[in-house]
């Protein structure tokens, strides 16, 4: 754990330090995460890798302000996240933060526009949906209800939706993990091109290895702690990875 | 042993307890009234017949001027009669410390030997009355506790002309007089009017009526025909002046109570069947919603090989768990209310005892109706859980489908935010159970509109009969009728502005083979003071000749404008004459029939005779007038407006209050459970949306807006709905309440509107709050790694 002020750096967008979390599951205490650091730069991408119950999910959320830790300190720019309440938690997810999940969470009764529309409106300075959505390639789709688009579709719908905002951060759970891997190249192209327009510090999760190729850096954890920190010289686009 | 699907079937009733607790409790609600209304229906009615019977109330009732006591023996030879009770029976004036204006007083001989043969009286405190005691006095408990008065007081009659001091001994009950009317008052007045018994000795011999009787009271055998009976009796007593014999069913008291305990039968039936029907509704959402989420382990179930008909009564059985939990809380609770409305009733009548029986009827009942009310409202639920097949059960349900339909181009949805089209897309996407929801609102508040509307009624009968027909401030009865001149004497007392004459007669009203024993009042044409008005506030013009009569009258004997009816005065020279219904009219009370005061004089065979009068004094005059009136001899009776109001509302006020206050009660819980249930399964379905939208940042506020906004919407469109129902609902308990004694109007206040509005909208505020509270609680990363 580090004691250590984090030292101010103007592209750090994000940085955590010294976080754990335990949870009290009856009488078995879970360790979800035991004294990680990581931090989150702008305009690059990360890939958190790791097997199931490594401490992912729980890491992204804690930054993402979804979850707070038992211990440890998050930093987003100079403010400390931990010591937000419910309230700012909020204000910051909404301004700050877009989230792309693995099984889409779109609203089934609003069409692609106004899932997207849903954030634009409580949004200070947002994309039209409609470029949002042309960003992601649905130009032609943007009338249509969930239920009538494909798997694919629906996630690039809910990727248009977490950065029409402009997020500083995005925040990525499996986003292909429900997709076969042809739709879910177009999903990962998707993210990188709101990645280079916009300079959105991504954070994503998988535990499909060959996805880390398009990161600039790759965070492993393993048992709730970080096993590795490596930067990725030859980073390739999305669209030359293959599964 | 308990098998698995019963483990799992009290786990998931115990995970869904806060649903199981509101449709337990509107079920509840529907057997509680169910119950209570009922049982105490059932319990007054066997408590009056118990206190009928063992107080022997008689079942033919005459009054005569004057008959020989030696026609007794003739009387009880008439076939069917089994015993016969002559009395002496006289309204007088009262004079009582304390109260300034007069009273009436009537009094009842008693005979001094043990127990009347005939309406028999219960002494409740003190004693009866002794023989060789001309001055006792036994009195009703009414008039008593309103003047305080205890055996050991007494207080001043005007006896025949002659001021007597009247002690009293004791204090009684009657069942012929469980309302104490007095006479040509609508409602009972305690204060203004007493039963006193006193010795057939003492009251011979201050009327002159030794060896004579001026009223009979008769019992029936078993094999009687009423109406031969009678037609025997009045041949007897015509000749002694007899104003017509009438059965039990006509006597004042009884007919009273009657119509008391007619209307609360109405609303014992109409009320709880409005609450099961909800109940059915909210227990099909509910199980639906129950089904819907269970998908995969119906599917599991089905491919292990459980039959089709072991998961239907798996789902039965939730059901009846719920109905289970209702009918014991609603039937305790029914019992418990039922005995205790029944003990403020009792109270009310001066019952001297209650018979309160819950018989296994009334639960058997309880149990049917609910039943059958839950299993129509999850046979729907339980039949789709039957039909889904194994493979398909167990892949999620494929997401609803949602169209843009004719509202989405309407450019007023196009400027909705997001959140208010989700709203908007979700009621029209379920059509039915929004529908239903409303309803269920609707009803609710139809429910609260319709207990109300019973204050509503009260005061529009008080304002039609004592604001606008009967203006005056005094009515005056004179003991019998006298010369027009003695209008003069009367307009010269202190305070008196103006004074309105009038004369009524005894009749009985014939048509073809159907009679009636009314007044007739002649009335003064054009009047000022009390005046001949209909339901609607227009006055009645009276003819030259002929009468005019309520409508309610007309139909009981059948007759319509413009038919000759026969009119037997039961009074002086008795005429018998035919006369023309020139016009007939609506009233809210009583039976009433009309004729010009000079043609009743001619019909009487009379010069100018007056029975009383109506008199409006000056308010500040009123304590001297009041005083003067109590020592004019012939003055039998006076009448006061205001008291006469009060005596209204609080006849028919304080009983109806009581069960309104109930109802009340229910339909807030009733609009509790299923606004509750509406929000509760909204958020259980919705619960994955709207944790989306708070981890995109949606406030707590926001995210309940969706799904109380919705509620909100419905809840408008219920609001309008509710008040057309319960005016409906209204109307049909106007009709079916209607007594011979009076017509309920149909008429719903806007501040009745306004307050039941306002008591669903805080049901709807308190159930929303509670969803509102677990919205706060919905778990954000639980959602995002759950597949829909």
């Amino acid at each position: 754990m580090s004691e250590a002020p984090v030292a101010p750096d103007a592209k750090r967008t994000l940085s955590a330090r010294g976080l754990s979390k335990i949870y009290h599951s009856g009488e078995v205490i879970v360790r979800a995460l035991d004294n990680v650091d990581f931090d989150l730069f702008r305009g690059e991408i990360v890939v958190l890798l790791g097997p199931s119950g490594s401490g992912k999910s729980t890491l992204l959320n804690i930054v993402g302000g979804l979850d707070a830790p038992s211990k440890g300190q998050v930093f987003f720019k100079d403010q400390e996240l931990t010591r937000f309440n419910d309230r700012a938690l909020t204000a910051y997810r909404r301004d700050h933060v877009g989230f792309v999940f693995q099984f889409y969470n779109l609203i089934p009764s609003l069409t692609a526009a106004e899932n997207v529309a849903l954030v634009t409106e409580i949004a200070p300075d947002p994309v039209a949906p409609a470029d949002a959505l042309a960003l992601v390639g649905l130009a032609d789709r943007i009338h249509h209800f969930p239920a009538q688009l494909s798997g694919g579709e629906q996630q690039r719908v809910a990727i248009a939706r977490a950065i029409a905002k402009r997020p500083e951060i995005l925040l990525c759970d499996e986003p292909t993990g429900a997709l076969d891997s042809k739709t879910g190249v177009i999903v990962l192209e998707a993210l990188e091109t709101i990645n280079r327009e916009f300079g959105t510090a991504t954070a994503l999760i998988t535990h499909n290895a060959d996805i880390a190729k398009m990161a600039d850096r790759i965070v492993t954890l393993g048992d709730g702690r970080v096993t590795s920190v490596q930067e990725n010289e030859n980073r390739l686009p999305a669209a030359q990875i293959e599964w | 042993m308990i098998g698995p699907l019963n483990r799992k079937l009290v786990r998931d009733l115990w995970h869904i307890r806060g649903l199981v607790i509101a449709i337990a409790s509107v079920i509840g609600a529907g057997v509680a009234t169910f119950v209570m209304s009922i049982g105490m229906v059932q319990s007054l009615d066997e408590t009056r017949t118990a206190y009928y019977e063992r107080y022997r109330f008689a079942d033919v009732f005459g009054a005569v001027k004057r008959a020989p006591e030696h026609l007794t023996r003739r009387l009880s030879e008439i076939d069917g009669v089994k015993t016969v009770a002559t009395r002496i029976v006289k309204d007088v004036t009262l004079d009582i410390a304390g109260l300034n204006e007069p009273a009436t007083g009537r009094l009842i001989s008693v005979s001094t030997l043990g127990r009347q043969a005939l309406n028999d009286i219960r002494i409740r405190r003190g004693r009866g009355i002794s023989h060789g005691r001309p001055d006792d006095a036994v009195i009703s408990e009414a008039f008593a506790e309103a003047h305080g008065f205890e055996p050991g007081d007494h207080f001043f009659a005007t006896i025949n002309g002659h001021r007597r001091r009247l002690d009293i001994v004791g204090i009684a009950l009657s069942p012929e007089y469980v309302y104490s009317i007095a006479p040509a008052a609508l409602m009972p007045d305690d204060k203004r009017f007493g039963v006193i018994w006193m010795s057939r000795e003492a009251l011979a011999a201050a009327f002159d009526m030794d060896g004579a009787f001026n009223d009979i009271a008769i019992s029936l055998l078993r094999n009687a025909v009423p109406r031969a009976v009678i037609a025997d009796i009045d041949r007897l007593l015509d000749p002694y002046g007899g104003t017509g014999a009438y059965l039990r069913r006509d006597q004042v008291s009884n007919w009273f109570l009657s119509s008391e305990i007619e209307q609360l039968r109405t609303m014992a039936t109409l009320i709880p069947t409005i609450f099961l029907a909800v109940s059915a509704f909210l227990l099909n959402m509910v199980i639906s919603r129950l089904v819907a989420t269970e998908r995969e382990q119906i599917g599991l179930l089905k491919a292990f090989g459980y039959t089709n008909a072991a998961i239907a009564w798996h789902y039965v059985k939730f059901i009846l768990a719920m109905v289970a939990l209702g009918l014991v809380l609603g039937s305790a609770a029914g019992a418990w209310l039922g005995r205790e409305l029944t003990e403020i009733y009792t109270q009310f009548y001066r019952f001297p005892f209650l018979y309160f029986r819950l018989d296994g009827s009334v639960f058997a009942g309880a149990v049917l109706i609910s039943l059958t009310a839950a299993l129509i409202g999850g046979a729907g639920a339980v039949g789709r859980a039957i039909r889904l097949p194994p493979a398909e059960a167990m892949a999620p349900p494929a997401p609803p489908t949602y169209r843009r339909g004719l509202l989405q181009s309407l450019p007023i949805v196009k400027a909705l935010d997001q959140p208010t089209r989700m709203i908007l897309r979700h009621v029209s996407r379920w059509p039915v159970r929004s529908a239903l929801t409303t309803l269920g609102i609707a009803l609710a508040l139809s429910l609260l509109l319709s207990s109300l509307f019973w204050l509503d009624a009260i005061e529009i009968m008080i304002d039609t009969q004592y604001e606008q027909a009967e203006r005056q401030d005094i009515t005056i009865s004179l003991t019998e009728a006298q010369s027009r001149r003695a209008i003069h004497a009367l307009s010269h007392a202190p305070g008196v502005t103006a004074v309105q004459p009038y004369r009524a007669v005894p009749i009985r009203l014939r048509y073809g083979h159907k009679s009636r024993l009314v007044t007739l009042t002649g009335a003064v044409p054009n009047a000022s003071l009390n005046r001949v008005l209909d339901a609607s506030g227009r006055a009645v013009s009276l003819p030259q000749e002929g009468l005019v009569l309520s409508a309610n009258l007309a139909d009981l004997i059948g007759a319509a404008p413009g038919d000759m009816v026969t009119v037997e005065v039961l009074e002086g020279r008795r005429p018998i004459r035919r006369l023309r219904i020139a016009e007939t009219f609506e009233t809210y009370l009583g039976t009433l029939a009309y004729m010009r005061i000079d043609a009743l004089n001619r019909l009487l065979l009379e010069g100018p005779t007056i029975s009383g009068a109506y008199i409006l004094a000056d308010p500040q005059m009123r304590k001297v007038l009041h005083r003067e009136l109590k020592d004019i001899p012939k003055v039998a009776g006076v009448s006061l407006r205001e008291t006469a109001i009060n005596a209204f509302r609080d006849t028919i006020g304080d009983t109806m209050n009581v069960v309104v206050g109930f109802y009340v009660l229910f339909a807030g819980l009733l609009t509790f459970g299923v606004v509750y249930n509406s929000a509760r399964i909204s958020l259980s379905e919705r619960g994955r949306e709207l944790a989306s939208l708070r981890v995109l940042g949606f406030t707590r506020f926001e995210v309940s807006y969706i799904l109380l906004g919705e509620l909100a919407a419905l809840t408008v469109i219920a609001l309008p709905l509710g008040c057309i129902l319960g005016y409906g609902l209204c109307w049909i308990i106007s009709s079916a309440a209607e007594t011979e004694l009076y017509r309920i109007p149909l008429y719903v206040d806007r501040t009745t509107f306004g307050f039941s509005i306002i008591v669903v909208l805080i049901a709807v505020i308190i159930s929303g709050l509670i969803v509102r509270r677990r919205v706060d609680g919905l778990d954000l990363i639980a959602v995002l790694k759950t597949r829909e």
